[in-house]
């Protein structure tokens, strides 16, 4: 079980992994796209946190919510659609919810991850955040404790995220590439993976 | 870096008050969410044309609000999208109940920011259509890209659209003339040197001495080739051949020819690229009819040009013609 602050957390323990690993983040999309999605996704998330933190009570989709909004309002790129879509999703699954098992942790993801399929339209091996996001999913869904679901989908999300290295990209401006972007690892895949690792930090420690 | 700023973080706002310092007269400036709108919107009865992007690439498209163009603008960060609640305010503040036309440039964050926008507009009553510039022909046209980049045909349809909507024309007659600016239009650009986008501080990418990459995109972006430099009639005719062959314009069209700059190369010079395209599109047989020459999609402070035509027919020569009253574009006023 999860309880709100534990989702809370989450958000939190997101965006300083995203704060600390900006420089990397940037790195890897210069290499394949415009350079700009540790700035936008660090400016996005700080503008999330203080939005949860001023939500009041405990309802897990209200908080998701508004952290989608502020991602949507203040990410740009492409990013902001896609992962503000993730948490409006996920939001809404949740939506009245103030702690989550297993599966109510799964079919948020779920929700989640459609969203941003419906959203941005890529397919698995497109090199995108999808490849790091529907691996995650489909762990989270073999059920088990939280702890340990969490925590193997944060493996799966990394493991799908390494696998975007010898992929040509197919969506988004690292499509322009081509060939040429073989040999990079997707930096969207990469902040979807650092969410997971997130979630599982998140969910392993008692509050 | 040597750039005209005062930080690096108030870039945007800080030129954004410049423009509403400059030209209130036609213009007003929404801070939070940030837009650019017509002093006298919404205008009842007449259809909303609006447009936004990345800045850094000015007067597009701020500079392009006014009678007769735009009815708003976003501006996002530098080179970054702007954001739904931008694109969904100006939408609302433009409504003048006809409905209202969204002008994309074809990159995948604009394109997703938009559509998000466009589904809350709806959400609230709006009739939204959406026009999405591919003009780019550096990019081949691919189901396994995200497709060819908007870049110079969006001024042009910017111009014509907003001619079409003051003519009072319903936004489905707009947007039919939009998507026709698109399918007629054709662009392609090189860079001599690269942006420094103000927060990375550096340049985008290195280009020798004696280089130049030919189908630059407006946010250094790799083009198609890098090669030895060349004289400006050979670069004209390689970026001119690439456009004309791709549509392809044929003897006895009559074509919009615009000669564009980057942003750090002088109208001189421009002057000499139109000159060379003149004298090719003379060979071919293809008239050119009307022209624009100067900066008005640039990629900060990048030297180089782009190549844009745009094959007329009467209904958009007179929209071309059309008085236009904005910062960047005025005639017949």
């Amino acid at each position: 079980m999860a309880e709100y602050e534990q989702v809370a957390d989450w958000i939190r323990r997101f965006a300083a992994d995203v704060a600390e690993r900006k420089g990397e983040l940037t790195r890897l999309d210069q290499a394949i796209g415009d350079g700009d999605h540790g700035t936008n996704m660090d400016r996005g998330l700080r503008k999330a946190v203080e939005k949860l933190d001023a939500v009041e009570g405990n309802d897990i989709g209200a908080a998701l919510k508004a952290v989608g909004m502020a991602l949507v309002s203040s990410v740009g790129g492409a990013g902001g659609p896609l992962y503000g879509t993730f948490f409006l999703q996920a939001g809404q699954a949740a939506a009245g919810h103030s702690e989550l098992d297993t599966e109510g942790f799964a079919s948020m993801v779920r929700a989640g991850v459609d969203g941003v399929q419906a959203r941005g339209k890529a397919e698995p091996e497109d090199k995108t955040m999808i490849d790091a996001l529907l691996p995650a999913a489909a762990a989270l869904e073999q059920g088990g404790d939280l702890a340990d679901a969490a925590a193997r989908a944060a493996d799966a999300a990394e493991e799908g995220m390494r696998a975007t290295i010898p992929l040509v990209a197919r969506k988004g401006r690292a499509s322009y590439l081509g060939e040429r972007s073989r040999g990079h690892q997707d930096p969207g895949a990469t902040s979807s993976a650092l969410m997971m690792r997130a979630a599982a930090q998140a969910f392993a420690d008692p509050s | 870096m040597k750039k005209l700023i005062n930080a690096t973080d108030d870039v945007v706002r800080e030129s954004l008050e410049g423009v509403e310092a400059a030209h209130g007269d036609r213009v007003r400036v929404s801070y939070d969410p940030a837009f650019v709108v017509r002093a006298d919107a919404p205008v009842q009865g007449k259809v909303g044309v609006i447009s936004g992007g990345g800045s850094g690439h000015e007067p597009m498209h701020g500079g392009f609000v006014g009678p007769g163009m735009l009815d708003a603008a976003c501006p996002g960060e530098v080179f970054t999208s702007p954001t739904p609640d931008q694109m969904l305010e100006a939408t609302k503040a433009v409504n003048g109940g006809a409905g209202v036309l969204h002008i994309v440039k074809n990159y995948t964050g604009d394109v997703l920011n938009f559509e998000m926008a466009a589904d809350l507009a709806k959400g609230e009553g709006i009739d939204v259509t959406a026009v999405v510039t591919n003009d780019d022909v550096a990019v081949q046209d691919s189901l396994y890209t995200a497709g060819r980049r908007g870049v110079g045909v969006t001024v042009l349809l910017e111009k014509i659209v907003g001619a079409a909507a003051e003519e009072g024309k319903s936004l489905a007659e707009v947007t039919e003339i939009a998507n026709r600016v698109n399918a007629e239009g054709r662009s392609m650009g090189m860079a001599l040197t690269s942006c420094i986008v103000p927060a990375a501080g550096e340049p985008t990418f290195q280009l020798g001495d004696n280089e130049m990459e030919i189908g630059i995109g407006i946010h250094g972006e790799p083009g198609r080739e890098r090669m030895p430099l060349e004289p400006a009639d050979q670069i004209t005719e390689r970026l001119a051949a690439a456009v004309v062959d791709d549509l392809p314009y044929r003897e006895g069209d009559q074509v919009l020819a615009f000669v564009n700059g980057m942003g750090g190369t002088p109208l001189i010079e421009l002057y000499i690229v139109y000159r060379a395209l003149k004298r090719f599109l003379d060979g071919r047989g293809i008239t050119i009819a009307r022209n624009l020459i100067g900066p008005y999609i640039t990629s900060l402070e990048m030297a180089g040009t782009s190549i844009t035509l745009l094959r007329l027919d009467d209904e958009l020569t007179r929209l071309w013609d059309a008085p236009v009253n904005t910062p960047g574009l005025r005639w017949g006023v």
